[in-house]
């Protein structure tokens, strides 16, 4: 996978939480993914096509995405319930959108497919080109998450 | 000057989508909003009661943000409601698309408060 992608797709990460949850997430070193298992509790995934074909899964922790869904609602989540699962679509689609603004500003082009979440222990993240992805993981004081993408 | 009881249509198939921007309504002083879960029950629901404004998501099955704008600008008694589309993707072909079927603005998530009170002032103000 081109390292070019990766930028896009961490600054969407960001942008995102910051302005949804006023959450500012710490980036870790990005790292190789071989295997389908998921980082997280729950995951969303969205695929991408275009000038590059693959796709984006976010994947949290349980502590970090009810902190997060907390945040985005004003309310205190307390277990991974449908508008926890909703949120974690809506923040993969979110952050796809906006890496693929980013993306589009250096001439690649795509459109992304609705999100699909899956969660429960040793859930697995199957990537629309099979892998391996670059995951980049990410911390905030309640857990971690990861961005794991596969593109070509 | 802005009448913030103007009753507000949030159309988006997320329900945590449609409670962030209720939450959002809320905080710049906008009480009076109703949901709807795609652009086919937002179109009836737009027929069976006056609605002041919709701001509709871009993406949704069964009837997309853009075909609810299309539709509502075909309808004589809808056509010139004011309608703010909500979006993940700024993309170029998008945004013409949408101006072609007659958008009023458009507002790409994510989004602040601020950010919403001015798109939505700002189509008001141009009425």
């Amino acid at each position: 996978m081109d390292v070019r992608f990766i930028n896009p797709f961490l600054e969407g990460t960001v942008s995102v939480l910051k302005t949804m949850a006023f959450i500012e997430p710490r980036p870790g070193k990005p790292y190789l993914k071989k295997d389908s298992l998921a980082k997280g509790d729950i995951s969303g995934i969205i695929g991408l096509t275009g000038n590059v074909r693959g796709s984006l899964a976010l994947s949290f922790s349980q502590g970090c995405i009810l902190k997060i869904v907390s945040n985005m609602l004003g309310e205190e989540m307390n277990e991974i319930n449908g508008d926890i699962k909703d949120a974690v679509g809506e923040i993969t689609n979110m952050v796809s959108g906006v890496a693929r603004k980013k993306l589009e500003s250096m001439g690649l082009v795509l459109s992304a497919a609705i999100p699909t979440v899956v969660s429960g222990k040793d859930h697995s993240v199957i990537h629309v080109l099979g892998g391996p992805s670059i995951i980049i993981p990410f911390e905030i004081d309640a857990g971690p998450f990861v961005v794991d993408v596969c593109l070509k | 000057m802005v009448d913030k009881k103007i009753k507000i249509l949030v159309v988006d198939d997320f329900a945590t989508m449609r409670k962030v921007i209720r939450n959002l309504l809320k905080q710049i002083g906008y009480d009076n909003v109703i949901e709807a879960e795609n652009g086919q029950v937002a179109f009836r629901t737009l027929k069976s009661q006056k609605v002041d404004f919709v701001i509709s998501d871009w993406n949704m099955p069964t009837m997309s943000g853009l075909e609810l704008l299309r539709a509502i600008r075909a309808d004589q008694e809808l056509s010139k409601t004011p309608f703010l589309m909500v979006t993940a993707e700024a993309l170029k072909e998008n945004v013409v698309e949408a101006v072609k079927a007659g958008v009023n603005n458009y507002i790409v998530k994510p989004f602040t408060a601020e950010v919403l009170e001015e798109k939505i002032a700002k189509i008001t103000d141009s009425l």
